[in-house]
């Protein structure tokens, strides 16, 4: 792991406009760096719908994303509410997001499978009241 | 076919990216919802949409998607087409509803990305 590069981010609370900031500053710096466009492409997407429900649900929190020669894991922190059914919500469809949410355009249950379907691996640690713990990986 | 000849079909008027209006574009998706972009998109050149919030934009950006069209006359602030400028989108508006507008350039020969 000598040639990781670990960036962190501050996801903010209550500020939708701001939400996705990190993801492009990810996207940015991955591109720059040379990682194949279809890697980027899912980091970008997984991420960005991570950094969404941060947002929506959770009240913010904090996302690390370390890329080495072979992988890039991404760990998304909050302290927010906890899911206190996972497998409900990895169902395409099923959201708790608030009206106002999908007048903003997301709430539409997808954010989970989404984020399923454009990594290799995802791993979800959530315990009610406490918070969530996810973490992605895109195989270089 | 070009972001110019979507733009053309739909007698569209450009709001950002003039200079981008020789582009290629080879599929569309329009939705009101991101997260449903989001899932079903793949290689998309065009979004439609009649949201208009600065994460249409970022959508955009997460998807390499080449050209925004925001139907139904939805006005665009500043601060949303500057943002757009500076990821090198092109932005596009039209009075057709959403229907019509996907009608149009499917009848024009875009099609939908693979499902």
């Amino acid at each position: 792991m000598d040639d990781a590069i670990v960036l962190k981010y501050e996801v903010s609370p209550d500020d939708f406009t701001r939400a996705g900031e990190a993801s492009s500053d990810v996207k940015g710096k991955l591109k720059q760096m040379g990682v194949p466009p279809d890697a980027v492409r899912k980091v970008a997407i997984a991420m960005y719908e991570g950094e969404i429900n941060m947002v929506i649900h959770a009240k913010g929190g904090e996302i690390t994303v370390t890329i080495t020669p072979e992988k890039i894991t991404m760990v998304l922190a909050d302290v927010g509410p906890g899911i206190p059914d996972v497998e409900l919500a990895m169902q395409a469809g099923y959201s708790t997001a608030p009206d106002a949410i999908r007048s903003l355009g997301f709430g539409a249950g997808m954010g989970l499978p989404n984020m399923k379907k454009y990594t290799d691996e995802m791993k979800i640690d959530t315990t009610v009241g406490v918070g969530t713990t996810i973490t992605m990986v895109v195989n270089l | 076919m070009t972001v110019e000849d979507v733009r053309a079909a739909l007698g569209a008027r450009v709001l950002v990216g003039e200079e981008h209006l020789d582009r290629e574009v080879r599929t569309a998706c329009g939705s009101d919802m991101m997260s449903d972009v989001l899932a079903f998109s793949k290689d998309h050149g065009v979004l439609l949409t009649g949201l208009v919030n600065p994460q249409v934009v970022r959508t955009a950006e997460m998807l390499d998607i080449v050209c925004i069209i925001f139907i139904r006359g939805k006005k665009a602030d500043e601060k949303l087409l500057e943002m757009a400028r500076e990821r090198d989108l092109v932005v596009l508006e039209t009075g057709h509803r959403m229907f019509t507008a996907c009608g149009l350039l499917y009848e024009a020969g875009l099609r939908g990305g693979a499902i």
